[in-house]
């Protein structure tokens, strides 16, 4: 294992040993359901139950069921839909990028995050399916499959084609990196287990892992190939997805810089999410040593400069809308601002562009609360980003006469409903059942760091007597 | 033979009469079966097991649901003798009349299999030319209405025709002998052959007294020329040979008296081109804006309260000029007077006053202006007088007080529904209790049908076999192109019967033609082949002996004098009737282009959901109301419908309507659509709205459809929404609309254009000349549409046209709320906005152009796929359901449409329609959309165009059917196509020919001459037209669909005059 400079602090505080950390993780999945978690299982479900009717509804009915109209032929759908897939970034940033840039801290988080972006991204691919019109041929028509149809094939001129190609590999890839990581900790979870079910359970889910040294040094090169197949989907996926927009020909959605402003909004939101759920977990499974005040800074500091590179975008946006002289655009832009959806426009502004700013202050970055209240404004923000970028371009584009107002449906409302209903049933099966922090990788910044701390500290305690 | 008594043994054991064998010889299984059923067991004495229960059970389900895989039988049955001339698959084509209640069209009828399913107009025909409007279009929906009667009623339980005829004849002999008086009611009857029958009944019975009136009266204009020349008659308007036009609230090209030929007419003087740079210039002075004051170079708003004076005055103003006698009237100043009345004295002979008002004196005031000015024998013919609107105001009115007194013993009503559509329909449904006998021949239980003892239901006129008379000389048949779908008989057939004349209706039609119309000579045959051309054309015109000596009668110049001159009477009645400054609200009671009358057609959904022109509202009728006026009484409009409702009440009488804020309505006016309210029209036509022929009122003999006072109005705090489908109102000053003035157009044709040009590093470029797309190859055939603006008028004929052509669905009141309907054309209407004062900001320019004028100059465009050829819709399907034709058109696959909705959010036209919902076959649907939710309703479905399930998108395509039969026909004749062989549905309904559809392939086609086509490549299509342009010209998605600009004649002197 690498080692780290005895003067940095350690990322590990409280002076873990290796078994502390067998211990304090293995604890959680071992333990029998706590009243906390079962209730909030329960609330999930009961979501869940409510967003499921919506569904059905919806696909029994039809997509009218929303609030759509001959205008606005998307709101909630693709809202929530880039959304989830923008939340979906921060897993595989923290697990790739920051593993390629050697940034140890990750390690208490990431396993985390990933568990989060796989859940975000199938809560996110709910939406490009359900808001087909017709689900039933959508599924494999989309699809470049041989078929009985003669020519007939996809077409790749699409955006919405590259989008099938651009979630399922990010998905696919993020699954996979996720699920070799737990491996190792499986094996430790069935070492320790007690009774014949969980032994088998965990011992088919760790794929007979026998902690041999050759086994790890796989494990090592197969992480950081990983890895490295995931930092470039990490830049794809919502670039490809920001082309939705920007290949389109609808002012407020033609614009070059969706790309990088949309990945700068994915992270901005992920991170944002990340807080929220881990600020959470932190505290209720008591793993404020692993996830440190530490960890808490970092990942603000990441959610600050993503803000300003998004509230910057913001700004180049407008500037460009009028530097083009383009009335559609112009108006775009001016009717985002003072139009019938300017309360849109001006939480988005609010929550994304001027609340991280207040990152800017180390007693905020450093406090819990304002944190966990600012993770949940941030992604308030994003959600309105989206919301903005889409109802309030297509409301009002070219052809005055055609121009209308979106208002949700009970069902647009419930089939988000439904998607936290699932995300955080998941999550929370997650929780109880696979080990929050990544076991094996967490003592291997034990042995530089924590360990000096604890023997500095006998010969403290000695000096004393 | 000898009886052989020979005896075959099965066997041995039949021999040895074993007894366990002789238990089974008789069973049709001799050998033991383990199967009892008929001792209904399986006990184990009887042999059977539960092994075989479970096997016959097992087999059973098995069978059972392999039985109910099967598919559904669909039954196609062949014709077993195949009826002549019809094919499966090719349409038949039968020319006919469209009637109601004096609306006139000539029509042609597409039947397939049998079926109606399209009205095109007949080109045949001298007086509609072709022409059709949105009522026409919507007929054949009529058709198939649920809510016609099935059977004769009687007491209102459901008879049978022999105990109807029975019943009938019995009380009117004992009526007729009794010597009270027996009343046919009916609107303007068309048909003389008709006549002849009410004739013959009359006969028949003693005292009987025909009776007709109209559903918006005309009266007054007979009246006054009755006054004046002693005739009275509606003389027929030629506005196409009129100069300059003024129109006191005439709406001639929405609902007054025949807007078909008057749209046609007033068009024709309309158009530019190469040969042609002049237009009329057309005043317009109204309260309501109205369809025809939307099309006026300028519109003068004018409170009914003042029309008369204003009329007045400008008889004073020409009257000065002609040396006539001008009289003392009341000033109002409303400008546009003097100006109008030079212009009129300088078209003398070409020029035309009219006045939509039922007022005689004002109408004789208009004539006489008329008359000082020459038109009549030029713009008017006198001696051509229209039979559209024969009501007779006094004698209805006569007609009321025999009722109230108890002197009518019997009412026939023919087909008229005065309970609903009179103003003194309640005094009517009083009266009524004292006849003795209630009889209607009305289709459907309406609301005076309800009253009636015998309801004798007629047929639809599809069924129907009649003539019609729109003017003297000028005749059309009506054939059926169905048989009656129901126990239903023609009401002709229905009265001859009760004359006790057993002809049937048909015969009787066919020998009154013979003894009038042919004189040849006595041969059947003879008069066979003059009846089966007349059947086929579908018109004929009748030239008398007189005529031919005296050549023809149009161009006749002998022109009327005036036989009186004095007009001091009518002045007096004038300064009495009218006001220069009243200040209280006034009420205008008006027509809607769509559901007109709401009469038989109230019922019908396309009418119901077709935007109205002006304020592309569906589904309802409301006040409509000047800015001023709500701001005033605190009405908040929203942009998407919300409003207050307001109660109007007039003489104890209150109603409740939403209102609707209309730019260029006169300050206290409120206009209120009559047609609407009914009570008994059917499922559709129900509720919707409110019933507003009580606010009319019957003065001195004629009904006035205005009210100058006694108005109270009450702003309701409840809120309800109307359903628009065009909830913006201007064009935000973008170069979408591209117009400009008579005048600038005669100097630079190409005035108003707007040339886009876009930054390069080059310079500015042309957007074609920066493009990544390649272009397409058209080969054979390159599809183009052109939409002449300034030829539009906004009827909206076409948007029912390409409903019924295209299996459009209707999505009801709820929908259209939504902002969901699904019509493949729609027409936009864009109010003018004030020009946005110097110096103001981005933002504050931009909310003073959503504000439309106080009197806005309003334009209509016709918006439909574009067929771009750099479609951004085809680029971003997924499934590639939406792609480009060989000949230019952009097509829907909706087999392949998955529904991402992805095509409709870039289509920078906003044309493509989702179907949100299963609209056929769907409960929800049902009342709204019968045309697919109901067996009967579905025979109404183009069957060359699928009905599209929910799911997918949809759009106009160019009515590709139509292409691809036109395609077929020439390819089977072995030719290339002609030119004109294709129409699209919008394009063939409009009676402006606003539309020019056509093969910009074609050299000689007219839409390649129109365009004047200089160059044609790949990429583009170089247009030498220097009105033709491309909505959006700068994204350069390069459509197939051209407009040209809309020119004003507005004078040049600027507003003031």
């Amino acid at each position: 294992m690498s080692v780290t400079a005895s003067v940095r602090k350690p990322l590990i505080t409280g002076g873990k040993t290796a078994h502390d950390v067998t211990e304090d993780i293995c604890r959680q999945v071992e333990g029998k359901p706590t009243q906390l978690w079962l209730t909030a299982v329960a609330i999930s479900l009961g979501l869940l139950a409510v967003g499921t009717y919506a569904l059905l509804v919806t696909l029994w009915e039809g997509i009218g069921k929303w609030g759509l109209n001959k205008t606005v032929g998307w709101a909630w759908d693709i809202t929530n839909f880039v959304w989830w897939v923008g939340i979906g970034h921060a897993g595989t940033l923290i697990s790739a990028i920051l593993l390629l840039f050697r940034q140890k801290w990750r390690m208490s988080i990431n396993r985390a995050a990933e568990a989060m972006t796989i859940f975000a991204v199938i809560c996110a691919a709910q939406f490009p399916l359900v808001h087909m019109g017709r689900l039933w041929v959508g599924f494999y028509w989309a699809l470049p499959l041989p078929n009985t149809f003669g020519s007939l094939w996809v077409n790749f001129n699409s955006p919405l084609l590259w989008d099938v190609f651009a979630i399922s590999t990010y998905f696919s890839v993020s699954l996979v990196f996720w699920y070799i990581g737990l491996i190792p900790d499986f094996a430790t979870i069935r070492d320790r287990a007690k009774n014949k079910i969980s032994k088998a359970i965990y011992g088919a889910l760790s794929f007979g892992w026998d902690g041999a040294a050759k086994t790890w040094m796989r494990y090592e090169s197969v992480a950081l190939i990983l890895a490295g197949l995931a930092t470039p989907l990490v830049l794809s996926v919502h670039t490809i997805v920001s082309f939705d927009f920007a290949t389109s020909v609808i002012p407020g959605w033609h614009t070059t810089i969706f790309p990088p402003y949309f990945v700068a909004g994915a992270i901005f939101s992920g991170f944002a999410m990340v807080q929220t759920l881990l600020l959470v977990t932190r505290k209720v499974y008591k793993l404020e040593h692993y996830i440190t005040i530490n960890h808490i800074e970092l990942m603000n500091i990441i959610i600050m400069v993503t803000g300003s590179i998004v509230g910057i975008a913001y700004i180049t946006e407008f500037v460009i809308a009028f530097y083009s002289g383009v009335t559609y655009e112009e108006y775009a832009f001016i009717n985002r601002m003072t139009g019938p959806y300017w309360w849109a426009y001006w939480s988005m502004m609010t929550c994304n562009v001027i609340s991280p700013q207040l990152f800017w202050i180390k007693k905020i970055r450093t406090n819990l609360a304002a944190t966990f209240i600012l993770s949940i404004v941030v992604n308030i923000g994003m959600w309105f980003e989206r919301f903005v970028i889409i109802v309030t371009s297509l409301h009002r584009d070219f052809i005055p006469s055609s121009w209308a107002m979106f208002t949700p449906t009970f069902y647009d409302i419930g089939v988000y409903t439904f998607t936290f209903g699932l995300f955080f049933t998941a999550f929370f099966l997650f929780a109880k059942f696979f080990p929050v922090i990544n076991m094996a990788e967490v003592k291997s910044i034990l042995k530089s760091d924590a360990l000096k701390i604890e023997k500095k500290e006998e010969i403290r305690e000695k000096q004393e007597i | 033979m000898k009886e052989s008594k020979k005896t075959y043994w099965k066997g041995l054991e039949e021999l040895a009469q074993d007894e366990s064998f002789e238990k089974y010889a008789k069973k049709e299984f001799p050998e033991y079966l383990p199967v009892n059923l008929q001792k209904g067991g399986f006990d184990e004495d009887e042999g059977s097991s539960r092994r075989d229960f479970l096997k016959l059970m097992g087999f059973g389900v098995a069978a059972a649901s392999l039985a109910a895989c099967e598919a559904p039988v669909r039954k196609a049955i062949p014709y077993l003798n195949k009826p002549v001339d019809i094919d499966p698959g090719i349409p038949n084509y039968y020319a006919s009349t469209y009637v109601n209640s004096g609306n006139y069209c000539s029509i042609v009828v597409k039947t397939r299999e049998g079926r109606p399913i399209k009205i095109e107009g007949n080109t045949l025909s001298p007086v509609t030319k072709g022409c059709v409007d949105a009522q026409v279009e919507a007929s054949v929906l009529s058709l198939y209405d649920d809510a016609r009667l099935k059977k004769p009623f009687l007491s209102g339980e459901p008879s049978s025709w022999s105990e109807i005829d029975k019943d009938m004849i019995d009380k009117l002999r004992s009526i007729s002998s009794s010597g009270d008086k027996i009343c046919l009611v009916s609107n303007t009857i068309l048909s003389p052959t008709t006549k002849t029958v009410i004739a013959d009944f009359q006969k028949k019975f003693s005292n009987v007294q025909h009776i007709v009136y109209d559903t918006y009266s005309s009266d007054g204009i007979k009246l006054a020329h009755n006054n004046l020349f002693g005739k009275p008659i509606l003389p027929s308007f030629d506005f196409g040979k009129a100069d300059v036009i003024v129109s006191f609230a005439a709406d001639f090209l929405g609902t007054w008296i025949s807007p078909i030929e008057f749209t046609h007419q007033y068009i024709q003087n309309r158009k530019l081109g190469d040969g042609k740079k002049t237009m009329s210039r057309h005043y317009h002075f109204e309260a309501n804006l109205s369809l025809t004051g939307a099309n006026a170079d300028h519109r003068i708003k004018v409170k009914p309260s003042q029309e008369g004076l204003v009329v007045a005055q400008l008889y004073n103003f020409l009257a000065k000029k002609a040396g006539a006698p001008g009289y003392n009237i009341s000033k109002v100043d409303i400008g546009f007077i003097e100006k109008a009345g030079n212009e009129l004295w300088s078209k003398r002979g070409k020029s035309l006053v009219v006045s939509g008002s039922n007022d005689p004196s004002v109408q004789t005031v208009v004539a006489r202006i008329n008359d000082l000015l020459g038109n009549y024998g030029k713009t008017i013919d006198i001696n051509t007088p229209v039979n559209y609107r024969q009501g007779n105001d006094g004698q209805f009115a006569d007609f009321i007080k025999d009722l109230q007194g108890g002197r009518v013993g019997a009412v026939i009503f023919i087909n008229a529904n005065p309970v609903y559509n009179h103003p003194q329909g309640s005094d009517i449904a009083s009266g009524l209790e004292k006849v003795k006998l209630k009889v209607s021949t009305s289709d459907r239980m309406n609301e005076t049908a309800v009253l009636c003892d015998i309801v004798a239901p007629d047929n639809h006129f599809m069924e129907s076999w009649d003539d019609s008379e729109p003017k003297p000389g000028y005749y059309s048949l009506t054939q059926p192109v169905i048989r009656t779908l129901f126990d239903t008989r023609q009401m002709q057939e229905s009265l001859l019967t009760w004359s006790g004349n057993s002809e049937s209706y048909f015969d009787y039609l066919r020998n009154s033609w013979k003894n009038k119309f042919y004189d040849k000579d006595d041969s059947e045959l003879g008069f066979q082949t003059f009846w089966d051309q007349v059947l086929y054309d579908g018109v004929y015109k009748h030239v008398t002996p007189q005529e031919t000596a005296t050549g023809n009668d149009e161009n006749s110049t002998d022109e009327p004098l005036a036989i009186i001159e004095d007009l001091s009477a009518q002045f007096l009645e004038i300064n009495k009737n009218y006001k220069a400054d009243n200040n209280g609200f006034e009420l205008v009671l008006y027509q809607k282009v769509g559901l007109g009358d709401g009469g038989v057609q109230a019922n019908n959904p396309w009418l119901q959901e077709m935007p109205d022109p002006i304020t592309k509202s569906t589904w309802d009728n409301y006040a409509t109301m000047s800015l001023t006026d709500a701001k005033s009484l605190g009405v908040v409009m929203s942009a998407e419908g919300d409003t207050n409702y307001v109660n109007i009440t007039l003489e104890g009488k209150t109603i409740k309507l939403p209102v609707l804020i209309q730019p260029g309505q006169a300050a206290r006016t409120i206009g209120i659509a009559l047609g609407y309210g009914r009570t008994h029209a059917g499922k559709v036509g129900d509720k919707v709205g409110v019933n507003a022929y009580p606010l009319a009122s019957v003065s001195k003999g004629v009904i006035k459809y205005t009210v100058h006072e006694g108005v109270d109005l009450a702003i309701d705090s409840e809120k309800t929404k109307i359903a628009r489908t065009q909830t913006h109102q201007t064009i935000m000053g973008r170069h979408i609309i591209q117009e400009s003035t008579l005048d600038a157009y005669q100097k630079d044709p190409s005035a108003g254009r707007v040339h886009p040009k876009i930054a390069t590093s080059e310079g500015f470029k042309a957007p074609q000349k920066i493009t990544l797309w390649k272009g397409h190859d058209y080969n054979n055939h390159h599809w183009g549409l052109i939409i002449d603006m300034n030829s539009c008028t906004g009827c909206s004929a076409c948007i029912v046209a390409c409903q019924a052509e295209n299996n459009i669905p209707v999505v009801g009141k709820q929908e259209v709320l939504n902002r969901r309907e699904m019509h493949w054309i729609r027409i936009d209407r864009y109010y003018s906005s004030n020009e946005p004062d110097e110096g103001l900001g981005k933002i504050q320019t931009l909310r003073s152009l959503e504000e439309p004028s106080d009197n806005p100059e309003v334009t209509f465009q016709p918006m439909m796929c574009q067929h771009c050829n750099n479609a951004p819709c085809e680029t971003v399907c997924p499934v590639a359901a939406t792609t480009h034709s060989s000949e230019g058109l952009n097509q829907m696959t909706y087999n392949r449409c998955i529904g991402t909705r992805y095509c409709a959010n870039n289509c920078p036209y906003k044309v493509r329609r989702f179907n949100w919902f299963k609209y056929h076959d769907n409960d929800q649907f049902a009342e709204a959309n019968p045309s697919m939710n109901s067996n009967l309703g579905k025979m109404v479905l183009n069957p060359d165009v699928t009905v599209r399930s929910r799911g997918v998108m949809e759009k106009c395509s160019l009515c590709v059917q139509r292409i691809q039969a036109g395609k077929l026909k020439a390819k089977k004749e072995n030719r290339r196509l002609v030119d004109g062989e294709i129409t699209t549905a919008c394009t063939n309904s409009c009676p402006a020919d606003a539309m020019i559809f056509g093969d910009m392939n074609d050299p000689n086609s007219k839409i390649s001459k129109a365009l004047k086509i200089k160059a044609k490549d790949k990429t583009n299509v170089e247009v030498g037209e220097p009105r033709a342009y491309h909505v959006l010209e700068e994204l350069n998605v390069n459509p197939n669909v051209f407009y040209l600009t809309k020119i004003r004649n507005k004078s040049s002197e600027g507003e003031e005059a």
